[in-house]
């Protein structure tokens, strides 16, 4: 049941980034790939029935966390206080200035919102790519499980850890341009027109760049959690992950030389939730690595057994995932035409 | 300062109370928004079609506001209330993560096509998606009420290794406090709904705009607003006083300030607290009706607080008590109004009866303030308790976040939600400056 509920909370969590990913990525690059009031106006309509039902992604995964592993959930939150509280302040301006900036036309008004917009979308990337830094890295959680983290101590990677240290940084860098990549790939599908020229040739510098930040934290990643490179040979579950990740690239890659850009989004889709997946396969069951000793991890298989809440969750799971999965091909299916600027206004 | 305990209690209480301005209007909205639809389906009048459309923008508005200050509250489960969380999760964890999956993705999925999506969807699929949104907030409200009963009268539950289990899943979820709290509140959503409504009839009528318009909203915000008044009070909050005595009677001993037990128990109209002297001064009272709503007859006794350990009385009896009778009075004035305001209207007088448009105009802020209060009733009438009976309040707050995490995030929460409500209210006035208008459909 515990290795179920991993699996299912971890095909959540990469639902969660897929999706929210190719919103933060239109917004890093909001500034740079729309110039005028047309363009943004565009950019915003590409995300605008989306981005709100993402967003709940994270709220359900969280929910189901909560259900399925609450001690995970009840000690990391207070661990990561502040943090947590400059994310929700990020959603919340990111979220009104997403719905506000079309209802005055006016070109301060619109200059304040894509700005916020920009800039709360950018730390949500690279906040969420520390927290994942955070989870692989491990955090100084003992037997009391009562912990706050502070921003940064040492910088080092045992031991007492802040948030920020060399690897969380690396790997919030590699999230910024993995979803800038991701979002513009996104844009180039659904937007058309100067805007998808732009994110074109934007591809073509962040793809390479997420390679190259990629190939740092993998280093990385040998000398702060060894054991996981050897997890992630030994595991097949973990293979099929690599595969994933692989065939994505091969996808974009290709489809980039014609003009098949719904594939090639595709193709980004499958290279996050690939290399997620293996990420996810070798860390399996830990949730968190405990920098202090192993014997502190919080894992899957060691939880407190509440064996009726998980069997009932587990009834109506499937159902609701269905529905929502529903609800999504819906929307993707209502807006398959290319966007353009009058698409989304009030 | 030296309790964290208090600065949890407040930030939770702060983001609580502003982020359900919103969702109050919302919810009871889309019901009136739906029936608009219908009408506009059945009849094939175009007004119809611009109310909905014209008040799809206000809630487009009002639902952002509600998703922005609603993650926040996710959150604080895990952030601020992690002891809480860690000994209620196996339960309370079932309903918020069905919230989620069940109820904000069908929100969510839905809300772009009513608020923008009417020029490209036949009018039955624009009809559809108002109550996919209708029902998507009305789910959402189920579930989070079922949560907040069980807070209130835990069912279904069990205790292993000291924390709580689920035992009896659909006992939990169809708890009898829940579903006669949910009526409770989702009828007094819709009195907000009504209420703003109304106002905004009589303020176009008043200023002589939109009168076609106006008259429609003055008539629909005043008979659903009556009715809706009227279920608030009758059955539903009859039912919901007749529960907190059967489960709570300290807590009705608090709303009441009522220290002394007895039959023939007296309702008290107006008078403060004297937690001290433990007496209501200056009261003003009407003898036996307290032991006929609380228990159907004079015979019975209520008890008073005396009866009890003071470890178990309400924290806070005067806030209790006040807000008790804020809500009930406001309560039976809304009844009140829009009964005046409906026999009008039937009469077709309510447009020349001036003095009534400028109340009706005057008197949206109230629906609001009645239902804070009602939460905070029910809220504060929980204490000492978090989970009642259970599990105390001085218990639930993380224990690894201080006094000055708190107080600092909750200036911070302050400080944006400032902002957001003078967003708020611009976006609003904007849209009651450009008012309704006539649009060709796709």
């Amino acid at each position: 049941m515990a290795e179920l509920w991993f699996a299912l909370l971890g095909l959540m969590l990469v639902t969660y980034v897929v999706l929210d990913g190719f919103d933060f990525g239109a917004g890093l690059l909001h500034l740079f790939v729309a110039k005028s009031d047309a363009e943004r106006r565009t950019v915003l309509a590409a995300i605008g029935p989306f981005w709100d039902g993402n967003e709940v992604w994270l709220i359900a995964t969280g929910g189901v966390l909560f259900v399925a592993f609450p001690e995970v959930l009840t000690t990391a939150f207070p661990a990561f206080y502040l943090a947590l509280h400059l994310v929700l302040w990020c959603f919340a301006l990111r979220g009104v200035s997403i719905e506000v900036r079309s209802h005055v036309t006016d070109s301060m008004w619109h200059a304040v919102w894509d700005a916020i917009f920009a800039v709360a979308s950018l730390l949500l990337a690279l906040l969420f790519g520390v927290a994942f830094g955070n989870v692989v890295r491990g955090v100084p959680v003992d037997q009391t499980r009562e912990f706050t983290m502070p921003f940064f101590t040492h910088f080092g990677t045992t031991g007492q850890v802040g948030l920020l240290d060399y690897y969380t940084l690396s790997v919030g860098l590699l999230a910024v341009a993995l979803l800038a990549a991701h979002g513009a790939a996104f844009l180039a599908w659904r937007a058309g027109g100067v805007v998808r020229e732009r994110c074109l040739r934007l591809e073509r510098k962040l793809w390479p760049a997420v390679a190259l930040l990629f190939a740092l934290v993998t280093l990385e990643t040998y000398f702060v959690r060894p054991d996981l490179l050897s997890n992630l040979l030994t595991r097949p579950t973990a293979w099929l992950g690599i595969g994933l990740a692989l065939g994505g690239s091969g996808v974009l890659v290709s489809s980039r030389r014609g003009t098949l850009d719904g594939r090639a989004f595709l193709g980004s889709c499958a290279l996050i939730t690939g290399v997620l997946a293996s990420a996810g396969a070798a860390m399996f069951p830990v949730f968190l690595r405990s920098t202090l000793s192993p014997a502190f991890d919080l894992d899957a298989l060691h939880q407190p057994r509440n064996s009726i809440a998980m069997k009932f969750a587990l009834g109506w799971w499937p159902f609701a995932f269905m529905l929502a999965v529903s609800y999504f091909v819906n929307v993707f299916r209502a807006n398959r035409a290319r966007v353009s600027a009058d698409d989304y206004l009030p | 300062m030296d309790d964290p305990s208090f600065w949890h209690r407040l930030q939770f209480a702060f983001t609580i109370v502003y982020h359900y301005l919103f969702p109050q209007l919302t919810m009871g909205l889309a019901l009136i928004i739906v029936l608009w639809k219908w009408r506009a389906l059945r009849t094939g009048q175009d007004r119809y079609d611009v109310a909905a459309r014209f008040w799809s923008k206000i809630f487009g508005v009002n639902f952002v506001l509600g998703v922005v200050t609603g993650v926040p509250m996710e959150f604080q489960f895990g952030t601020n209330w992690a002891r809480f969380s860690r000994y209620s999760a196996g339960v309370i964890g079932q309903t918020l993560a069905m919230e989620g999956m069940f109820a904000f993705f069908l929100e969510s999925a839905f809300v772009a096509a009513l608020v923008f999506g009417e020029r490209r969807m036949s009018r039955r699929k624009h009809f559809g998606a108002a109550c996919a949104v209708w029902a998507g907030s009305w789910l959402s409200g189920y579930f989070i009420i079922a949560t907040n009963a069980f807070m209130q009268h835990p069912v279904g539950h069990a205790l292993m290794e000291g924390v709580l289990v689920l035992d009896r899943p659909f006992e939990f979820l169809l708890n009898p406090w829940a579903i006669v709290q949910y009526l409770h509140t989702m009828m007094a959503s819709v009195v907000t709904a009504a209420f703003v409504v109304s106002a905004v009839g009589a303020f176009y009528y008043l200023r002589a705009q939109h009168q076609d318009q106006a008259r429609l909203y003055l008539k629909w915000g005043t008979r659903v607003g009556l009715v809706a008044s009227f279920l608030v009070a009758f059955p539903t909050g009859d039912r919901q006083a007749k529960l907190v005595a059967e489960h709570q009677p300290i807590t009705l001993a608090a709303m009441e300030g009522r220290f002394e037990s007895g039959e023939n128990a007296e309702l008290t109209f107006i008078g403060q607290p004297n937690v001290r002297e433990r007496r209501i001064d200056n009261a003003i009272r009407a003898p036996m009706v307290l032991s006929i709503l609380a228990y159907g007859t004079p015979k019975r006794s209520v008890l008073g607080l005396n009866e009890f350990p003071v470890d178990q009385w309400p924290t806070n009896i005067e806030l209790l008590y006040y807000s008790f009778h804020v809500m009930a009075g406001l309560g039976t004035l809304f009844i009140l109004l829009m009964g005046i305001s409906t026999f009008l209207g039937l009469r077709g007088r309510l447009e020349q009866t001036r003095p009534v448009l400028w109340i009706l105009m005057l008197a949206f802020p109230f629906p609001y303030i009645a239902t804070t209060a009602g939460w905070m009733t029910a809220e504060l009438g929980r204490q000492p308790w978090l989970i009642h009976g259970l599990f105390r309040t001085a218990h639930g707050h993380s224990a690894s976040v201080s006094s000055g995490n708190a107080l600092f995030t909750l200036i911070g929460f302050t400080g944006l939600y400032f902002v957001l409500g003078l967003i708020f209210l611009f976006l609003v006035g904007r849209e009651l400056a450009h008012g309704p208008e006539q649009e060709a459909h796709g």
